[in-house]
């Protein structure tokens, strides 16, 4: 993350740099959402003068909208008011001096998701100086985007330096009219990634947060914006195996995807946060906006997730299928246990004609977790010769835990095609009994049967990525039976 | 090797073992018939440990071990083998990839290293030509979408590759086709050897025509009634059960 040291030192430095901000403590702001909160951050993070437009203009609407209310998950009212909205980075002084002084849980569940030794300090947030960090490995990535004309930096660089992409594309897939928590995000986002790949350029290496220059910190209100420019390509990954805690309990971030035509998106995301303890408590709660709009012809989207973490994940990635043949990607792994919630799914909503979706999601209910799947397809009258096909499937282990399945479909184009299959199995006493006769550990029989029911969705992964989530799942699950 | 003393067993407070008496010493094949429901299965799965099995009293010792104090993986890796009547579904797990995963957990336990994947690979099928099993069972989901006889040959694909030093196979012959039968009979004698021992439980002496066992026993109530060599399995097949337990009874 924070390799880089030029900016880290500003980062550092920016607590004494808001004297003109009066009455706010530069490094954390007070409580409370005002639209005094929203210039104070538009202010701290020195933004044009239209970035600070669009944020009041979101804030505004937000104070007219209803948090929404979803029939299978429950969580205490949050009160806005009780949140701080923004916060700098902990300083080096707060931070663990070394990885003697980390909870010794979190670094055997490093080692059991096999993270290399350098990389376990900087997750568990060790004093960057005192990290092994690969400075050169940064650098010689950054010089290799940049010689693909790929623009790769934290969104709040990209405002300052590239404000004309930011204008036009900025909100012109996730509105912030579109939902609550978009709204919320898009008045008062912290920080993010951004992504320009020119037209014609493949992009060289898979982008990964991991190697964002000053990624901390980001983490409550992220905003991601991607934009695949002509005939270009790019992998995207996102997020880490590793457990991540986080004193805010809310995450709301937006991740919008553009997709020029003949370009293709791939992001990959492999997410575990905190899930509170075995009731629940202390977990995340995460309300993601990620949309991707396939603007051109031939364009494609595909988003690949794995998710364990999280008390509460509400989360719906999807695609806007407007160009001719565009093709728009759904591959799921949900994993939830003990008292996590998870209400996920995708939207495809076809547009351009012969437009084509797949949806793929494995849920995986273990403990007395509870999860639901959402599906939307909605063909436009317009959307001549669509095609769409959801699988749609549930493993259950245990007998406390549940899983629900809501499929919608709106069809308004006759020639169109779309399909749905759900199924729900229950690992079974008897299979695991086979397993052991054969000499495998409950466990590993587990692990077995919850892998071979994923595998569908890890094959889509980046191959390094995938056996880190399979890894991760393992880990996730450990217990959950017997 | 083997030895069952006086072994009573319950499933959901029923008792199904009365006080079975069973010694199998190593290099023999004993073949165990008996009436439907008469216990034959039960007894092959408390063997195996099947926790829904209550056991009530008796003993099981295996190479002078308490097979009764093992969990299900540590009598499997310490050498039993079971080769179900009905061998279960586990879809979406390659088959190759169980096969393998017990191969490596039986091998881990013994202090060997892991089998090198050519030298499975090759030994796997080495074993299918031998059953006459194709290929392309290895890549597809464990006995998932098999037909009966399928399922039968990949239990002695497993038996083949796992080499136990006691295997039980119950009515493994049931639903095989006469090709089948024989592969399956091939595969068992291949196995046979001074140190290892083999259970058949069956219904009919057709197999025993291709496995010819030192020991055939009738298993009734519960018990063993009636021990004997070869010739009572021909017996049983012109006579029935019925004299056998009248006798017992008498
Ligand atoms: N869960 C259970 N609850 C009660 N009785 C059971 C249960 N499971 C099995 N049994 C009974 O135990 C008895 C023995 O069954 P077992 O499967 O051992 O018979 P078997 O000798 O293998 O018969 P077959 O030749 O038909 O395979 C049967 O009467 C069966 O109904
Ligand atoms: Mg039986």
């Amino acid at each position: 993350m924070s390799t880089d040291p030029n900016n880290l030192e500003s980062l550092v430095n920016r607590r004494y740099e808001h004297g003109f901000v009066t009455d706010i403590e530069a490094d954390s702001l007070p409580p409370g959402l005002d639209e005094g909160i929203v210039r104070a951050i538009s202010a701290i993070k020195k933004e044009p003068e239209f970035m600070l437009e669009w944020r009041l203009k979101a804030y505004r609407h937000w104070l007219t909208m209803q948090e929404p209310e979803w029939a299978h998950v429950h969580y205490p009212q949050i009160n806005y008011q009780d949140i701080s909205y923004f916060s700098a980075p902990k300083s080096d002084s707060d931070r663990p001096k070394s990885l003697d002084e980390v909870d010794p849980k979190l670094l055997e569940t490093y080692d059991k998701l096999g993270i290399p030794l350098h990389e376990r300090a900087r997750l568990a947030g060790v004093a960057v100086d005192a990290v092994f960090d690969s400075v050169s490995v940064a650098t010689t990535f950054k010089e290799k985007l940049n010689d693909a004309g790929v623009i790769f930096c934290p969104f709040s660089e990209a405002v300052i330096k590239h404000p004309e992409l930011i204008k036009k594309y900025l909100g012109s897939v996730v509105p912030h009219r579109d939902n609550f928590f978009a709204a919320l995000n898009s008045a008062v986002f912290s920080d993010g990634s951004f992504v320009y790949i020119p037209k014609g350029v493949r992009c060289p290496m898979e982008l990964s947060t991991y190697f964002r220059i000053n990624a901390a910190n980001t983490g409550q209100f992220e905003r991601t914006l991607i934009i695949a420019d002509e005939g270009s390509y790019v992998s995207y990954l996102e997020g880490c195996t590793a457990p991540m805690r986080d004193e805010n309990q809310l995450h709301a971030a937006v991740v919008e995807l553009v997709a020029m035509k003949d370009a293709e998106i791939k992001y990959s995301t492999v997410q575990n946060w905190y899930p509170g303890d075995e009731d629940g408590k202390g977990g995340i709660y995460n309300f993601v906006t990620k949309r991707g709009d396939c603007r051109g012809d031939n364009s494609k989207i595909s988003w690949t997730q794995v998710e364990t973490g999280s008390a509460i994940t509400w989360k719906y990635p999807s695609c806007i299928l407007r160009g001719e043949n565009s093709v728009g990607e759904f591959y799921s792994v949900a994993v939830t246990n003990n008292m996590q919630q998870a209400d996920t799914g995708t939207k495809m909503i076809h547009i351009g004609k012969n437009s084509s979706s797949t949806i793929v999601s494995k849920g995986i209910s273990a403990g007395r977790a509870q999860q639901s799947y959402r599906g939307l397809v909605r063909v436009m009258p317009q959307a001549q010769g669509a095609r769409n096909h959801t699988q749609c499937d549930s493993l259950l282990i245990g007998k406390e835990c549940g899983a629900h399945t809501f499929p919608y479909m709106e069809v308004k184009n006759p020639s169109a095609k779309v399909e749905h299959e759900a199924t729900t199995s229950r690992i079974s006493e008897n299979q695991l009994f086979y397993c052991r006769q054969r000499g495998i550990s409950e466990e590993d029989a587990v692990n077995m049967i919850v892998n071979g029911f994923c595998k569908e969705v890890f094959k889509e992964l980046p191959m390094e990525f995938a056996v880190e989530a399979q890894a991760l799942l393992n880990v996730s699950l450990e217990g959950a039976v017997g | 090797m083997l030895e069952v003393k006086n072994l009573k067993a319950s499933i959901g407070g029923k008792e199904i073992l009365t006080g079975l008496n069973l010694s199998v010493k190593a290099g023999e094949v004993h073949a165990i018939m008996g009436p439907n429901g008469s216990g034959k299965s039960t007894l092959a799965q408390v063997i195996a440990g099947h926790a829904d099995y209550e056991v009530t009293s008796g003993a099981v010792e295996f190479l002078g071990k308490d097979l009764l104090d093992l969990d299900p993986e540590e009598r499997a890796r310490e050498g039993i083998f079971l080769g179900f009547q009905y061998p279960v579904e586990i879809p979406g797990v390659n088959n190759a990839y169980l096969l393998k995963a017990a191969v490596n957990a039986k091998r881990k336990h013994h202090g060997m290293d892991e089998i090198d994947a050519f030298e499975f690979l090759k030994l796997a099928r080495e074993k299918m030509t031998m059953l006459g099993m194709d290929p392309v069972f290895l890549n597809r989901g464990v006995n998932e979408g098999f037909s009966g006889g399928e399922k039968k040959r990949n239990e002695i694909l497993q038996m083949a590759m796992l080499e136990p030093s006691l295997a039980i196979l119950d009515e493994t012959d049931s639903g095989l086709d006469i090709d089948a039968l024989k592969a399956v009979a091939n595969g068992v004698n291949s196995l046979r050897d001074p140190e290892r021992a083999i259970v058949l439980v069956t219904h009919y002496q057709r197999l025993l025509d291709y496995i010819e066992p030192d020991y055939v026993h009738v298993l009734s109530g519960g018990q063993i009634i009636r021990s004997g060599d070869k010739s009572l399995a021909l017996e049983l097949e012109d006579r029935g059960y019925e004299w056998v337990v009248e006798a017992a009874s008498a």
